[in-house]
């Protein structure tokens, strides 16, 4: 009793806000409880779960294909990598190895996810400084993206377009050509984004020693992706363990030193030439081949084959019936995904379904850092770091 | 019989005056009123064009008719009082934010003295010999009815919006008042038609040559009192959902924002009569008589000051709370006082006009080099 007393006068200048679920710039259904002393931040308090799903339990009683189009909704800014992330992580536990080709366009896939992740970020970020014009520029590369996304897959959005042991189908004729188009056009768009922002004196005013944390402190929490580059720790693990074809290909990790909001702006927009450059790569290198490995127990066997041999037939209906089963064990497998580290942890006893399934989301984890970067700041600096840690809740809440 | 003979002389002379001030009033306050939907879909059309998008073209042929539509929509709106407002102010406040706006235009003078059926003319509401102070006594009124809407709302989002936006327009009101005594001190008048006149006979009259300093404070000062980007903290869409105005529905929304972009017009035309000559022409031509000439160039400046407005809303960022703050108080009221004294000692030399015009330019250039400079100093540390 007599503890709330003594709290009480420190209380009385702090007005609680409810910022959220329903907001303009809380990317989604994210609530903030937030202590404010004039505009000054005391206390803040993310309140996640307006968006659960319950994807990690859906998955216990799903096939391991079935499970892909769920993990489209969980970044859903992304889901070509949340397509990988997942399908990489079943292979893992079968050990079967992809075809070259596969390899080659799942790295494109995957870094074409990461261009748009970003470009996204750019709009939001900008939109909640108050620069909406910048939200509405990014449209015109996100509309080729998914044009391009849908010409493969069908969907522009959720794509779905992954299989364990290769991919939905073969890349259409031409359609690379169209991505080189468009990479080639892309770096030039950067440089009008940079030219609207990177020196504009009210977006470093607005950014630049705002949304602090040092690197020990991103490392304590967990943060990963361009937010922990742009504190200068040089950790992606596309570099650390390479998978797909990074390890092949010429490009550089991109690490900031500032730490702070503009950091990651700068981090971000160069990972996305570099991401450009990727893609670029992988075009020039497409192997030649089939996309799907040649193990009907897996992957479907070929539509045509379906209709003239027996076993085909049998495989087909055995996969579509029930699915495949995998050994027993358990396997965790991540990648870097545009907004940090995205990892898959499968525990399974046989079955055609993961015994227990757990998705390390990188929004969930990097949401933590919100607290430590906003306590003692303004009440508009909440607002640029939440735009700045580039969060999703349908990530987060799973 | 002499009309001065005539015994209800007084009577007549009261209705003429009385009459004359009625048309003037109301064709003030309808070319405002009309011209306000207009603006908004201008200020939409152009952000669409700037944006990559059409921006509104379903109504009416280019969309023309959309801001009538937005209207009547707005007015058919239901009306939402919260349960927990403090209903009197709650109601109070969109008067206070509207009449004001309104109460400005009077003393705008949108064209010269004209002749007609014997009496001379002047094209404004009045012609009050103290117009810059009664603009910044009515302007500042309006503060109050965003005080009294954030804190009647009863709405935390509200109250911070009604609390940022009486500390900017406070600080800024100085800046404001303290930024135009350059043209007053070349002036010698506070009387706007004076004012006006005294830049007639070609643009290198325009006090903008003379003030360019001052009039840089005075449109930044302009900004941040009509809550445009980079200044419109009070209704920060991305921070306070709507600021002020947050809990107004239908047509008490509406008034705010009818009073929003009444004050961009004013704005504009304070700074044209101030700065760009007012109706004057910027070349003496002769093709058109007065009466139109002026109107007519007197619109087109102030339509050229609403195109910068939204061009600005269409390009920036916005600055945070304590920048806006610190900006005013700084940068803007430190300048505007240099300006007052750089120009009453260039007056008191009697300095031509290009001396005021170095000057002023020579300090913005200064200023501009030490912002680069500690801006560079600090992307270096980082």
């Amino acid at each position: 009793m007599q503890k709330t007393i003594e709290i009480f006068p420190e209380n009385l200048e702090l007005m609680t806000l409810n910022m959220g679920p329903q907001h303009p710039s809380t990317h989604g259904v994210l609530q903030l409880v937030i202590d404010l002393e004039g505009e000054v931040v005391r206390k803040i308090t993310p309140i996640i779960g307006y968006l659960h799903r319950g994807k990690e339990k859906t998955a216990e009683v799903k096939t391991y294909h079935q499970f892909i189009p769920y993990t489209d909704r969980l970044d859903y800014l992304s889901p070509m990598s949340n397509n990988y992330a997942f399908v990489s992580t079943v292979e893992k536990l079968l050990g079967i190895e992809v075809t070259p080709r596969a390899t080659y366009l799942r790295t494109l896939l995957c870094e074409l996810a990461r261009i748009s992740s970003h470009l996204l970020w750019l709009g939001s970020q900008a939109m909640e400084l108050g620069a909406a014009t910048v939200f509405l520029y990014i449209f015109r590369e996100r509309e080729i993206i998914y044009d391009l996304f849908e010409a493969i897959s069908g969907h522009r959005f959720t794509v779905s377009y992954m299989r364990v042991g290769g991919m939905a189908r073969d890349i259409p004729d031409g359609w690379l050509e169209k991505v080189q188009a468009f990479t080639d056009d892309f770096p030039k768009r950067v440089t009008e984004y940079e030219d609207l922002l990177t020196l504009n004196e009210i977006f470093l005013q607005r950014t630049k020693g705002v949304g602090m944390i040092s690197a020990a402190d991103a490392i304590d929490l967990g943060l990963t992706g361009p937010c922990l580059r742009a504190s200068d720790v040089g950790w992606d693990i596309r570099k650390s363990n390479p998978y797909l074809a990074y390890g092949e290909l010429d490009w550089e990790m991109v690490v900031g030193t500032g730490c702070d909001v503009y950091e990651r702006y700068l981090v971000r927009m160069e990972e996305m030439r570099q991401s450009n450059r990727i893609v670029q790569q992988c075009i020039q290198r497409m192997p030649d081949g089939p996309v799907n490995i040649d193990n009907p127990k897996v992957i479907y066997p070929p539509r045509d084959n379906v209709h003239k041999s027996m076993e085909d037939l049998i495989h087909h209906f055995m996969l579509a019936y029930e699915g495949f089963r995998t050994p027993e064990g358990e396997v965790y497998n991540s990648i870097e995904a545009p907004k940090g580290e995205l990892g898959f942890y499968i525990y399974s006893d046989g079955a055609n379904k993961p015994y227990r399934l757990k998705i390390r989301s990188p929004s969930f984890v990097n949401l933590q850092t919100l607290s430590k970067m906003c306590t003692g700041r303004l009440f508009a600096d909440v607002v640029a770091v939440i735009g700045s840690l580039d969060i999703v809740l349908g990530d987060s809440d799973r | 019989m002499p009309l001065r003979n005539y015994p209800n002389w007084g009577l007549l002379v009261m209705l003429e005056l009385f009459l004359i001030s009625a048309i003037k009033i109301a064709f003030v306050v309808g070319v405002a009123l009309g011209a306000m939907p207009f603006v908004v879909l201008f200020e939409r059309k152009l952000l669409g064009w700037i944006q990559v998008r059409p921006g509104p073209n379903r109504v009416g042929p280019w969309g023309l008719l959309q801001c009538i539509v937005d209207g009547i929509k707005l007015f058919f709106k239901e009306e939402i009082i919260p349960d927990q407002a403090d209903k009197p102010l709650y109601l109070l406040a969109p008067a206070l934010v509207v009449i004001p706006a309104f109460l400005v235009l009077a003393i705008i003078p949108f064209g010269p003295t004209v002749h007609v059926l014997g009496r001379d003319i002047n094209m404004s509401v009045t012609d009050l010999n103290i117009g810059i102070l009664f603009f910044f006594a009515i302007a500042s009124l309006g503060v109050y009815g965003i005080v009294i809407a954030g804190w009647s709302s009863n709405n935390k989002y509200s109250l911070l919006g009604a609390m940022r936006s009486s500390a900017q327009m406070l600080s800024y009101e100085i800046s404001l008042g303290l930024s135009v005594v350059g043209v007053l001190l070349l002036a010698g008048t506070f009387d706007l038609r004076t004012i006006a006149e005294q830049q007639a006979g070609g643009f290198w009259h325009w006090y903008i040559f003379q003030q360019p300093l001052g009039f840089v404070l005075f449109l930044a000062a302009g900004f941040a009192e009509t809550n445009r980007l980079p200044f419109d903290l009070p209704e920060a869409e991305t921070e306070l959902t709507g600021g002020y105005h947050t809990e107004y529905s239908s047509m008490k929304f509406a008034m705010f924002f009818i009073s929003e972009y009444i004050n961009i017009m004013t704005m504009s035309a304070i700074v044209t009569t101030l700065y760009l000559g007012g109706w004057t022409a910027p070349i003496e031509h002769g093709l058109l008589p007065p009466w139109l000439a002026g109107p007519l160039w007197f619109g087109a400046k102030v339509f050229v000051l609403i195109f910068f407005f939204i061009l600005i809303r269409g390009t920036w960022p916005r600055l945070r709370y304590d920048q806006l703050m610190a900006f005013g108080w700084k940068i803007v009221l430190p300048l505007a006082l240099a300006n007052i004294i750089l120009t009453a000692c260039l007056v008191a030399l009697d300095s031509p006009w290009w001396v005021f015009c170095l000057a002023g330019l020579a300090v913005i250039f200064v200023i501009d080099r030490i912002v680069t400079m500690l801006r560079r100093s600090t992307l270096r540390a980082a």
